[in-house]
């Protein structure tokens, strides 16, 4: 039985000598990660506020990609699938990836045109 | 490439059987299906809860506004307690890790105590997100309801903060008390009456011309809208309800589905940290009384991780979903 792991993060550009300095090291990546997260939802930045990218405004956008990246380290340090098979991390990843993008796609979609019946419709909701 | 423990028969024979082409355990693959499937539960939940959200974007409420406490101080401090909760559990993340590690190299005491630091921060987040959800249920300032549902809350219109109701209500006698199961003409009972009645709230509101409606819609700078004190007056002989704090129905914060989703999803994710908090106790048990050690490695401590990992996982995503955007 070997301990084998793959110590470097960044793409190679990070290397830990120990499997424990590694993981102090996510977790410090991840508390900044998310420090950025609440500091942005406290302030707001107007630019960010202001501007959109396909119909979200570019905090959301920020949020969203954040929360991915935060789900990348844990998944791939904490859950060590950096250390698995390419077969079987492909297999957890891409599943739920697949599934979850068409099921957000067409819901998101359907939302948004209830939302404009609701809007455009002869019938007055608030009242 | 063996980096994680293996427990079946090292030899690979191509045609007779007992291929591990995913090199990884039963214990661990069924961990790993369990936990896909669970995640594609959750993003059912968070899916649903971005279509209702996107079919009433004008109305949502805003997060800001409603998680701003934080225990033992009293203030406006939108989104810390929250964010603490969160640095709790990818905290009690990283001692699992290291309790993985330890057991990895069959350092039993250090992956006893790792262990319990784990539990420790489970607690932690479990009655964190208890008492968060006792300060939603209690709710603080107070609204009304419309004929249509929709919420009205109040404004201080010289400082621009909240009014809770009691700040501005009259007390008017009355003789409504809360219908009971024992004086009922037909034995049912009703759920405890407001504070105050919509009659008291309106007659206070018509007497302080420093008061203000504001309204769910959201404006284009992406706040509530604020009635000015003529709108306002309008405005306020629509209403119908007295509510306060928040449940299945009903919920001063705006839209009635923002609650529900809160209890379901928040809910869910809760009872996930609590079992995971279980499972947890038994594996340090299993430890201390030295069960791997005699089973010659700790894959059980992993496979546990693995899915306390995931709970973390997941509440990363409802932390950004519910509180963030």
């Amino acid at each position: 039985m070997s301990h084998e792991h793959k110590l470097a993060i960044f793409r190679g550009t990070l290397k830990f000598k120990s499997n424990t300095q590694k993981i102090w090291g996510v977790l410090i990546f991840l508390s900044i990660v998310t420090t950025i997260e609440v500091a942005l939802g406290i302030t707001k930045p107007e630019i960010l506020v202001a501007n959109t990218f396909i119909g979200m405004k570019l905090l959301n956008w920020i949020f969203i990609i954040l929360t991915l990246v935060k789900a990348y380290y844990i998944a791939w340090d904490f859950m060590h699938l950096r250390d698995e098979k390419s077969s079987l991390r492909r297999a957890i990843v891409w599943t739920p990836i697949f599934l979850v993008s068409y099921l957000i796609f067409i819901l998101l979609f359907e939302a948004d045109y209830i939302y404009n019946v609701f809007k455009d419709g002869f019938i007055q909701w608030n009242f | 490439m063996d980096s994680t423990i293996t427990t079946g028969a090292e030899e690979e024979n191509v045609w007779g059987g007992g291929n591990r082409p995913l090199g990884a355990s039963y214990g661990k693959l069924m961990m790993w299906f369990f936990i896909v499937s669970d995640a594609l539960t959750f993003s059912g939940f968070l899916a649903a809860y971005g279509f209702s959200r996107f079919k009433f974007i004008e109305t949502w409420p805003i997060a800001d506004q409603v998680f701003t406490h934080v225990p033992f101080i009293h203030g406006n401090f939108p989104m810390y307690y929250v964010a603490f909760m969160t640095f709790i559990l990818i905290m009690s993340s990283v001692t699992m890790v290291l309790a993985v590690d330890a057991g990895h190299k069959m350092m039993k005491n250090k992956a006893i105590l790792y262990m319990f630091l784990t539990i420790i921060g489970g607690a932690i987040f479990v009655g964190s997100q208890a008492w968060e959800w006792a300060t939603f249920i209690k709710g603080d300032y107070g609204a009304l309801e419309t004929k249509g549902g929709r919420i009205l809350q109040f404004v201080k219109a010289d400082t621009g903060e909240r009014a809770a109701l009691a700040d501005f209500s009259k007390e008017i006698p009355s003789e409504r008390v809360t219908q009971e199961l024992n004086n009922a003409v037909w034995y049912s009972s009703e759920a405890s009456l407001p504070s105050y009645t919509v009659n008291e709230v309106t007659e206070g509101f018509l007497a302080d011309p420093n008061i203000l409606i504001r309204t769910e819609t959201i404006t284009e700078d992406g706040e509530k809208t604020l009635l000015t004190r003529e709108e306002s007056l309008t405005k306020i002989k629509d209403a119908k309800l007295v509510v306060e704090g928040a449940n299945l129905i009903r919920n001063e914060y705006g839209s009635r589905l923002f609650a529900d989703f809160f209890f379901f999803i928040t809910g869910f994710h809760g009872f996930h940290v609590f079992s995971g908090v279980v499972i947890n106790i038994i594996i340090f048990f299993n430890i201390i009384l030295g069960t791997y050690e005699r089973r010659g490695h700790y894959e059980m401590v992993e496979k546990v991780g693995l899915y306390w990992h995931f709970v973390d996982l997941v509440w990363v995503f409802v932390f950004t979903f519910f509180y963030l955007v």
